[in-house]
């Protein structure tokens, strides 16, 4: 009787696991599959212990530094208007018959200041290949910080190395001459400010 | 001097400091110049003229950097973008 029972507890214990066997399977591989996706996009292993990166914060962080660096490494105008308006003006290497707008991780524009027409797009990027926390991108900031340097350091270089455009290929040109306008009419703030600050002081 | 690269996901980092005037910390800082110009970065020195004016120089050896700059900032070459 108990060698009966036994024998059918084994029996079906195996009709069980064969049945069965196919969907484990499948379980244990769809474990394994999330597995990898999850050390691909938030984190490696060190140890043998699995490290969480993602960390939602760090973004903002970072073009948070970017953003002091900048400041501290151009002019205050161009600091404020930076902060206020979100681009920078640089003007060519041959005086202010041509200047640029630089974007964050946009093109550069080259543009006449005299008369507001637009030069030219041109497409630069500044990608990190060691891709740390999956990105090659530069926080905002510094993307504008690399693009200032470059230019004032080696306008030609920088631009050889570009991919250039007609206006409008990236960047709508309607966007463009709103923030000329947006920027003449910071430009006149600017210097109505600092009068006005002159004259403050001069009263006092 | 510090020398600084722009790193997605931080800002900057630190990735050296030394003083020139210190021949073993120089051979540390030149070190550490080569390493990241050989891993493709560009090298530029913020400066400032007597007009007050911001600027930067790019660096392609240490020779190149002016012996009281406070800080090189390294940052990855420039490529054309979208096509």
């Amino acid at each position: 009787m108990l060698l009966g029972l036994a024998t059918a507890g084994i029996v079906l214990s195996a009709l069980v696991w064969e049945l069965s066997r196919p969907k484990v399977a499948v379980r244990v591989m769809r474990a394994r599959a999330r597995a990898r996706e999850g050390h691909g996009l938030f984190g490696s292993s060190r140890g043998g212990a699995r490290e969480l990166d993602y960390d939602p914060g760090r973004e903002r962080r970072a073009e948070q530094r970017a953003r002091e660096l900048l400041r501290s490494c151009v002019n205050e105008h161009e600091w404020s208007m930076y902060r206020d308006l979100g681009f920078l003006r640089v003007y060519g290497r041959s005086g202010e018959r041509y200047a640029y707008l630089i974007y964050p991780h946009k093109p550069i524009v080259s543009y006449v200041p005299r008369t507001g027409a637009l030069l030219s797009e041109y497409c630069v990027a500044f990608p990190d290949h060691s891709r740390p926390y999956g990105s090659a991108r530069l926080p905002d900031s510094d993307d504008v910080l690399a693009k200032w340097m470059a230019l004032r350091a080696d306008e030609r270089r920088l631009i050889a190395d570009a991919n250039m455009h007609l206006p409008g290929r990236q960047v709508d040109p309607q966007r463009v001459r709103r923030d000329l306008q947006r920027l003449a009419r910071w430009e006149h703030e600017q210097a109505g400010g600092g009068a006005a600050a002159a004259r403050e002081r001069a009263v006092a | 001097m510090r020398f600084l690269r722009l790193k997605p996901g931080y800002g900057e980092i630190v990735l050296a400091e030394g003083d020139v005037e210190v021949a073993e910390q120089e051979r540390a800082l030149i070190e550490a110049f080569r390493r990241e110009l050989d891993a493709g970065m560009w090298a530029a020195v913020p400066t400032e003229t007597s007009d007050g004016r911001r600027e930067a120089e790019l660096v392609k050896s240490f020779a190149e950097v002016p012996r009281d700059a406070e800080r090189v900032i390294f940052f990855p070459r420039a490529a054309g973008g979208a096509r």
